[in-house]
């Protein structure tokens, strides 16, 4: 990360939320921050520089503080603006709907401030992490001024222009761009100088700013509440500030352009002198419309394009003002939707202020006027498509609405456009790379971008795109480098240079579809320079012949490994890009990637910079060009995918399309219009993202069970069965004799799903046998794929065929029993060796088949319910979790309400039925209305009794039938669950979390605590703990974790469950079960290892052992029916600790970084966290040991 | 009175020094250990496979969690400013060294030869006086001959040596067939020191959960009698300076290495038992002694009983034992 320095360099690539950051840092003195995608990267800059105490302008070092949620952050940024301090915060989408009752206040109130937001989507029928203006239309009523940035420079330009400006015209403004587009896209800037700074804000404002804050010594008060006599004018004695607001921040865009060079407009426009049609646009679509005109008025045509940089206050008079004439046909391009409208905003506000100037009889005629909405969720926009707004806009009657980007096939509002039609610069260089995200491919090119940009006069600009999953993730680096600033916020489609890190994608990606006649391919390979073409997909070998493309391969991994930096062949790819494409003369281009190497490699250890010295050296010497004239073709091989041929139809024309990448060509009337889409879809998607999966030996293994237990992603599954089951079984199938009493004639087999296998090892590490002949083995091993699947998908596929066992038949009591339920949750995204997903899985054992569950945004959401698949799965019987997300910080009341609809609704099916009763036949009516089913043999007899009330009540003339039928689901017992991470029990949902557990309600709550927030990126939580860092905590988080049981434990009535599945398995189970048993609330939390600890993933149930071993995670139960039945409710599962905080926390680099960059404070912490540890231990012991009434009595 | 004494050609003010521990980590107690008399101090050990390791997980978790997935660039704050286990130590060398005028003696235990090369040399940059190569090496492996373990420690030296210009000590174990030719080779082969002895690991037994216990425990007054005797024997044979480095836990045994030929004598466990303020405790006691002896500087003394200087130096051979044997015999029979 970039680090701020008062010597600044002229020009630093930075992406757009470094860029803005750097000035919002600058310029202000506290800022209120809560981390929300894409906007966290920001608000974590201001926490870093912070805390390496880079002072502001003022020679202060900005206050950072983390709220608890967007809603806290602006109720924060309101009273300090109120105290008179400058305060800034960053957020975007969800974050900034939360900020909406502040902002009305800030804004009501004239308070200088700026918001500033990488715009993003807003959750409605899916969330989306990706860009558009919803955010910031939905915020435009507040009072807030709103100027928009195009690009990166922009974000850094803008974020100073609008602190000037609302300092200057007391309006609070948000400034955007657009999230991840501009937020994430690296590009080569001008920084401002602080001298320039200074200059921008001006004292005398600051000081009138402070001034008006509240102050006892000169006391008044502001926030009152008024009546229908005086609240329309004091709505109205605003209004001139708002008059003045556009002439004002034209005024510090003009004093910006005087001392930087750099000249803006609250409008501008670009194009043709006198041009007929004109597209009206802002955010950064317009360059992407500006290549278009450019290129159109080339070949002839009179287009041009309106930028509206200051959407709100709306000076209809600096529009009309830039706005030519000439323009006949206006197209409004919306980066939003606002359902039902006559139009979306920006269309209804260019007309609003053309008719005004034609009602006033400032204009004369009106332009024809068209509004279309483009680019929603960072759908991409190219000039491609502007050429077609501009076609329509050409048309005697346009399309309007009209939509572009997307095929809309049912109301037919979009626009053809032709997907071929390019517009780059020759004179640009563009790369692509496809790697994994583990392989360092994206942090290569970011660097790559570094260099070309700070060490040369080329410009470069970076964009990066992740599949939407955590382990095996695609990433595809859009590289553009060339002698001007380049302007492009689109993806490469003519790539000069493409370069593919993994071998294995030639045959799931199509990696040379961007190719350009003559680009260079470079390839990883295990294949040598003379072995490599004939183990080419057909398809690969033809693009290359056809498009006579010079092709290079390097073995990375062999070169790796023999530089002893096995694994990371990220610099030695990018070696190889230097070396091969041209972008700069070959020694220069080594000599800079050597110099970046000992940059970035200073602080850790001179052998790390050698290692990859050596690299880059060998690198050269194994990188080879492959002749490919006289190469002759393979056959071509048609792809087949054995799975989809029984996936049902929604799979393999909707869902295989995304997953293929190519869910863009998808038209509207396939997409469901509601967000509602099918379970367990996962299993179709066999991403075989493995080299390394878990194999099973059957001859040592004693079926304990464990291995399937704690499996993050579902793929180790048992089951036991006649031994006549065998007959038919395919060569290889692994079954042995179970090892139980009481089951003749009886097998067990174990599976592994190898195409779904992660290879994480967590299997392994809590196999308890060693192999006798073999000690470094065990009874399951992490060992290489097979080459040929054939064998082992056989045996998977006779395995699926076997039914799995009836939960009658099991014991799920035990660890042992409960391998043979069948998971109802499988196959996720989430990270190799994840600590939150096995808990979830084991959820579905036990309850899947009634289970509802509400999910909270985060991590579990994401791999839990990000298209194109998803894992919640169903039984044979067509039953399984049913599951929803609504919000970050709604989920508890969320699943509250699903809770007491399920009751209402059963409490009316119970009534109905009884008045039925008549029809029915009483005692079959009481016998369900009186059933029991607190055990599953109970349900399983209720589920029987429900069948045959459907069937009776289908053939039933009794006019209630219908109604009954449609409730007659909810006479089965329903176990409802809120799931979520820390992010949301312990900060932004905690008061409904804890309004929740108050209700009484039989809602059971599972926060998998990961301690951060682990989906954004590991920002510190209340439940981070004492003495470990995290982002927002990097000095090292000093006050101690919230202790969230203690505090349900005061209800008295709330049944309370802390648990480490790697530490007991057992007691995790117990829990569980527990918690859905009791008829109350329940809360269980638990301990789940991330990759944000800094942990080897592998080893993360040892460490949740030594949590549990060091007293940090003591495991403990507390159960209101024991107090009911006067016992002691309270049971600490726990031995004595039997290690100290130090040698648990100190396997893991969140805690470990601090004794490396401040080793006092580290100890000082570290004493204070022992010093908690020991007292939350003392106190737990006792209230083990305290008699039942010095608890709370129970109703 | 004059406790000066010379170790690595380094100019001491007493010849207590403190040996490597962990309470050299805290510059705080260095500056303690200076201002407690102490004659130099060595810096706790850096463990080549440690830094290793460390580096190996930092970088392998830099990895697997950078720019992985959309939502997360990284998941730590700032991890390039994360030093690894070097940064930090050369760091405290070179603070020391601000701080302190007494000698800083580095403690490298390495494990390749660029290891020990690269660490050293780095370890000279930072400004260390001195650096003690501990060899730690236990030969766990049967078929290793003696010679290849004697070859080994050369060898080390020889890296060493070539990579630096400043005084390098070995810390040894006694474990050699001839410790003394050993001890000869190693002074031949550049060590300017040897510090006699290091103390290996030597894990206990719980009999009930039938698992090794890993405590340390600190080194005893009755454990000098093998350094003792080495550097009794050694004295006046080698060119290379002779520490004294088990057993210290009061100002007698410091006379007794001394007068054995020591040229100087190492502590930590009397410090984690006593407090570093005890070096000062120390210092006064062998004052006192030498007072009472009539010593006016530690020179004086020094070796006096050593192999060559006492008069029957078979006393420190196996004729010698036989008589302890004997006298044994005669005084249990008193009983």
């Amino acid at each position: 990360m970039k680090e701020l320095k008062n010597n600044l360099p002229l020009v630093a690539t930075l992406d757009g939320n470094e860029a803005c950051a750097y000035i919002a840092y600058r310029v202000n003195e506290v800022c209120a921050i809560y981390p929300i995608t894409p906007s966290s990267t920001m608000a974590e800059f201001a926490d870093e520089w912070s805390a390496k105490g880079i002072k502001n302008i003022w020679g202060n070092v900005p206050e950072i503080i983390e709220m608890q949620s967007e809603g806290g952050a602006a109720g924060t940024v309101h009273g300090s603006l109120q105290s008179g301090a400058l305060t800034t915060t960053f957020t975007a989408s969800q974050g900034l709907m939360l900020m909406l009752p502040n902002m009305y206040k800030i804004a009501g109130e004239l308070t200088s401030a700026v918001i500033h937001v990488a715009a993003r989507s807003l959750a409605a029928q899916a969330l989306s992490i990706f860009g558009d203006h919803q955010d910031i239309m939905a915020a435009r009523t507040t009072g807030f001024a709103i100027i928009g940035s195009t690009n990166v420079q922009e974000a850094h330009d803008m974020a100073l222009i609008a602190q000037a400006a609302t300092l200057k015209s007391r309006l609070p403004f948000i400034h955007f761009f657009d999230g991840f587009r501009t937020s994430h896209e690296v590009n080569k800037i001008e920084l401002i100088a602080d001298d320039v700074i200074t200059q921008m804000i001006n004292e005398d404002l600051v000081i009138a700013h402070r001034q008006r804050a509240l102050n006892p010594n000169k006391p008044f008060i502001r926030g009152t509440a008024q009546n229908p006599d005086v609240y329309f004018q004091g709505r109205e004695a605003s209004n001139t500030f708002y008059n003045n607001c556009p002439g004002l921040v034209e005024e510090a865009m003009d004093q910006f352009g005087e001392l930087t060079g750099r000249w803006y407009k609250p409008f501008e426009y670009y194009g043709h002198a006198e041009p007929d049609r004109i597209i009206v646009i802002m955010g950064s679509g317009f360059e992407t419309v500006q290549t278009a005109v450019s290129n159109l008025n080339r070949k002839g045509e009179k287009v041009g394009v309106v930028l509206v940089r200051l959407f709100r206050p709306f000076s209809a008079e600096h529009l009309l003002e830039i706005l030519p004439s000439s323009a006949y046909s206006i197209a409004v391009l919306d980066r939003t939707k606002e359902c039902g409208a006559t139009g979306e905003p920006l269309y209804t506000d260019i007309v609003s202020a053309f008719m005004k100037a034609f009602s006033n009889g400032d204009i004369e005629s009106l332009p024809k006027i068209i509004g279309g909405r483009y680019g929603l969720s960072s759908k991409e926009f190219t000039p491609a498509m502007v050429n077609a707004v501009f076609a329509n806009l050409a048309k005697p009657t346009p399309k309007n609405p009209f939509t572009i980007g997307i095929f809309d096939d049912v109301t037919h509002l979009s626009l053809d456009f032709n997907a071929n039609e390019h517009c780059d610069d020759p004179q640009w260089t563009q790369a692509m790379f496809y790697g994994l995200g583990a392989d360092g491919t994206v942090g290569a090119n970011k660097n790559s971008i570094k260099i070309i940009g700070e060490n040369t006069s080329l410009y470069a600009q970076g964009y990066f795109v992740y599949d939407s999953k955590k382990s095996g993730a695609r990433t595809v680096s859009h590289l553009r480098f060339g002698p001007n600033t380049i302007k492009a916020p689109y993806l490469i489609h003519t790539a000069g240079f493409i370069a593919c890190h993994q071998f294995g994608f030639l045959e799931k990606v199509d990696v040379l579809g961007n190719a350009a006649k003559g680009a260079i391919f470079l390839l990883n390979s295990v294949y040598d320079k003379d072995e490599v073409w004939e183990n080419l997909p057909f398809d690969i070998q033809k693009k290359i012949v056809d498009l006579n493309m010079r092709f290079f391969v390097i073995d990375a991994n062999k070169v790796a490994q023999i530089t002893g930096m096995a694994g990371r062949i990220n610099t030695i790819m990018q070696t190889c890009f230097f070396a091969i494409s041209g972008v700069l003369p070959r020694e220069e281009a080594i000599a800079q990637i050597k110099k970046s190497i000992e940059k970035t490699y200073y602080k850790k250890g001179k052998a790390i910079i050698e290692k990859n010295f050596q690299a880059v050296d060998m690198t050269l010497e194994n990188l080879f060009e492959v002749g490919t004239v006289g190469q002759t073709l393979s056959d071509p091989v048609i792809k087949t995918n054995d799975y989809l041929k029984k996936a049902p139809s929604f799979v393999t024309n909707v869902l295989w399309k995304m997953m293929e990448g190519n869910g863009d060509s998808l038209p509207v009337s396939v997409m469901p219009n509601d967000g509602t889409y099918p379970s367990g879809t996962t299993k179709w998607e066999k991403r075989r993202i493995s080299e390394q999966v878990a194999k099973w030996n059957p001859s040592i293994c004693i079926q304990c069970g464990n291995c399937s237990f704690v499996c993050p992603h579902a793929v180790i599954r048992s089951k036991f069965f006649h031994e006549s089951t065998l007959d038919g079984a395919p060569v290889g199938f692994n079954s042995a004799p179970i090892n139980a009493k009481g089951f003749p004639e009886t097998r067990y087999s174990l599976q592994v799903y190898l195409e779904d296998c992660t290879g994480c090892n967590l299997c392994n590490e809590v196999c308890p046998v060693t192999d006798p002949a073999d000690r470094s083995k065990k009874a399951i091993n992490i060992e290489e794929i097979p080459v040929d699947l054939t064998e082992s998908l056989a045996s998977m596929a006779f395995f699926e065929a076997i039914p799995w066992n009836e939960k009658s038949e099991v014991n799920f009591s035990l660890v042992h029993g409960a391998q043979f339920l069948e998971p109802l949750f499988e196959f996720s995204g989430a990270c190799a060796g994840c600590g939150e997903t096995p808990y979830i899985k084991l959820l579905t054992q036990l309850f899947g088949d009634r289970l509802m569950v509400a999910n909270a945004t985060g991590c579990s959401s994401i791999y839990g319910g990000n298209l194109p698949t998803t894992p919640w799965a169903v039984n044979a019987l067509g039953q399984g979790p049913a599951w929803s997300n609504s919000l970050f910080e709604d989920n508890a009341e969320f699943g509250l309400g699903m809770r007491i609809a399920a009751d209402v609704q059963r409490d009316h099916a119970f009534e109905l039925l009884k008045s039925m009763n008549g029809d029915l036949g009483e005692s079959f009516v009481y016998s369900i209305v009186e059933a029991s089913q607190n055990t599953e043999s109970e349900i399983v007899e209720q589920r029987r009794r429900v069948a045959r009330l459907k069937e009776l009540l289908a053939i039933s003339k009794h006019p209630d039938a219908g109604k009954m039928l449609s409730l007659s689901d909810h006479l089965i017992k329903r176990s409802v669950w809120l799931i979520g991470g820390d992010g949301w029990a312990y900060d932004i949902g905690a008061g409904g979390l804890d309004h929740a557990l108050a209700s009484g309600k039989n809602i059971n709550v599972l926060v998998l605590d990961t301690e951060v927030y682990s989906n954004t990126g590991g920002q510190m939580s209340k439940a981070t703990p004492t003495a470990a860092t995290a982002k927002f905590a990097s000095a090292g988080k000093r006050v101690g974790k919230k202790d969230l049981a203690l505090q349900a434990i005061s209800y008295g009535n709330v049944y309370v469950a802390q648990i480490a599945m790697g530490a007991n398995p057992q007691q995790t189970l117990l829990a569980m079960r527990e918690a859905e048993a009791y008829p109350g609330p329940s809360l269980i939390l638990a301990y789940s290892h991330c990759i944000a600890h800094g942990i080897d993933m592998s080893k993360g149930l040892e460490q949740q052992s030594k949590a549990v071993a060091s007293a940090y995670w003591p495991l403990l139960r507390y159960n209101p029916i024991l107090r009911r039945n006067g016992k002691n409710p309270f049971v600490l599962d726990s031995p004595r600790p039997t290690m100290s905080l130090k040698d648990y926390a100190y396997q893991e680099l969140r805690y470990k970084v601090l004794t490396l960059t401040n080793a006092e404070e580290a100890e000082k912490l570290m004493d204070l966290a022992q010093e908690i540890v020991d007292l939350r231990w003392k106190t737990y012991e006792s209230m083990a040991i305290a008699k039942a009434d010095t608890f709370q009595p129970v109703y | 009175m004059n406790l000066q004494s010379t170790y690595l050609g380094l100019k001491l003010k007493s010849p207590i020094v403190v040996s490597a521990s962990t309470l050299s980590e805290k510059l705080d107690n260095i500056l303690l250990m200076e201002d407690n008399g102490a004659g130099a101090v060595v810096l706790f050990s850096v463990f080549e496979e440690q830094i290793r390791q460390e580096e190996a997980r930092y970088n392998a978790i830099a990895r697997a969690t950078s720019n992985t997935f959309a939502e997360a660039n990284d998941y730590f704050p700032d991890l390039d400013d994360y030093h690894v286990a070097t940064s930090a130590y050369l760091e405290l060398i070179r603070q020391a060294k601000e701080k302190v005028e007494i000698p800083i003696i580095a403690s490298l235990n390495g494990v390749s030869p660029e290891g020990w090369i690269d660490f050293a040399s780095q370890m000279e940059q930072a400004g260390a006086d001195a650096i003690e190569i501990n060899v730690f090496y236990i030969p766990a492996d049967i078929t290793t001959s003696g010679v290849e373990v004697e070859k080994r420690y050369i060898e080390i030296v020889e890296w060493v040596r070539s990579a630096v210009h400043i005084p390098i000590a070995v810390k040894l174990n006694p474990y050699f067939s001839n410790m003394g030719k050993v001890a000869s080779d190693l002074s031949f082969a550049g060590a300017n020191g040897l510090t006699l002895f290091n103390r290996f690991y030597q894990p206990d037994m719980d009999i009930y959960s039938l698992k090794l216990m890993h405590n340390l425990h600190y080194s005893e007054a009755a454990e000098i009698r093998l350094p003792l005797l080495w550097i009794a024997l050694l004295s006046g044979q080698l060119k290379c300076s002779l520490a004294a480095s088990t057993g210290v836990q009061s100002a007698a045994e410091v006379i007794k290495y001394l007068l054995a030929g020591a040229n100087v004598t190492m502590t930590a466990s009397a410090l984690y038992k006593k407090g570093i303020s005890y070096l000062k405790t120390m210092n006064l006691e062998l004052q006192a002694w030498m007072n009472e002896m009539g010593f006016q500087s530690v020179d004086t003394f020094r070796g006096v009983m050593n192999h060559y200087n006492i008069q029957d130096p078979s006393a420190y051979e196996r004729a010698n034992y036989i008589k302890i044997l004997e006298s044994n015999k005669v005084s249990r029979s008193k009983y």
